[in-house]
């Protein structure tokens, strides 16, 4: 299935970025620095798509004892945590040639920066944790209650004023991005999540023998290896 | 073509943006990658042990 997926994959970037770097429309305000869009926004959605990813599964774990729930859930933190980083990186990337700075404390930046440090709080007590069922059922508990962070990451720019734009395409009404723009946009975000899926799929297949050592069906694919 | 590198003046911004945009998602890929292997290693260096 792998290689299928990163056909997939590769097949929607290539799409997604032809769309966005050469093909749609520079920006009537911003120009061609509005291009960071095509990284920036899925990145941002990713981050928060894996956390509600990685909370539910958890949840899911925490509740009937799914060891695979435990292990997605555990998984999908660091690559949820390296979108989060590409998200501000990008975000700070895009800031400086249009607000004229790097960063501001403003909602939607700070929301964002404290979903990483729960990303990283999450690894941290996974690693600390010397039994992993009872380091899943802990960090379970963490994500869920940081759960709370994620509306207020989506609502920032609504419920506070600020530097960061106001959303231009999960409106309820017509996104105000034209549709050039908007579809290597949404390409984009497609190939991220199969990314996720291929990421994903490739650490829980090391967490999953990191704690099956010694288990039967692990000799056998030894055996044949 | 240096237009397009160009990007309105923005290259520094964009192109860095997706270089490490670029950097990170192959690292994603490539650590778990580079781990399985070396689990490999480990459990197949454990095995021979036990069998000995």
């Amino acid at each position: 299935m792998l290689p299928w997926l990163t056909a997939l994959m590769l097949a929607l970037l290539a799409y997604g970025l032809y769309g966005g770097l050469v093909l749609a429309p520079a920006d009537y305000q911003q120009g061609d620095s509005f291009r960071i869009i095509y990284v920036h926004v899925p990145a941002a959605w990713m981050s928060m798509f894996i956390y509600m990813m990685m909370a539910v599964s958890g949840a899911i774990g925490l509740i009937w004892h799914i060891k695979l729930a435990e292990i997605v859930s555990i998984c999908s933190a660091p690559i949820g945590a390296s979108f989060t980083l590409l998200a501000l990186i990008t975000g700070s990337l895009w800031g400086k040639p249009m607000w004229g700075t790097w960063w501001v404390w403003d909602a939607r930046l700070t929301s964002e920066l404290i979903l990483l440090f729960l990303y990283l709080g999450v690894i941290g007590l996974y690693n600390a944790i010397e039994d992993k069922r009872t380091a899943s059922r802990s960090v379970a508990i963490l994500a869920l209650v940081g759960v709370v962070n994620i509306p207020i990451i989506h609502y920032s720019v609504e419920w506070w004023s600020s530097l960061h734009q106001g959303p231009t395409v999960t409106k309820f009404a017509k996104p105000s991005i034209h549709i050039d723009m908007l579809i290597p946009l949404l390409v984009m975000a497609v190939a991220f999540k199969v990314y996720y899926v291929i990421a994903l799929l490739l650490r829980s297949r090391n967490e999953l023998v990191q704690r099956e050592q010694g288990g039967r069906w692990l000799d056998d694919i030894l055996e044949e290896k | 073509m240096s237009e397009f590198l160009h990007m309105g003046g923005y290259a520094f911004y964009v192109w860095t943006s997706y270089g490490i945009a670029f950097a990170i998602m192959l690292f994603g890929i490539i650590k778990p990658l580079m781990q399985h292997k070396q689990q490999l290693r480990q459990l197949q260096l454990k095995r021979k042990r036990g069998l000995k």
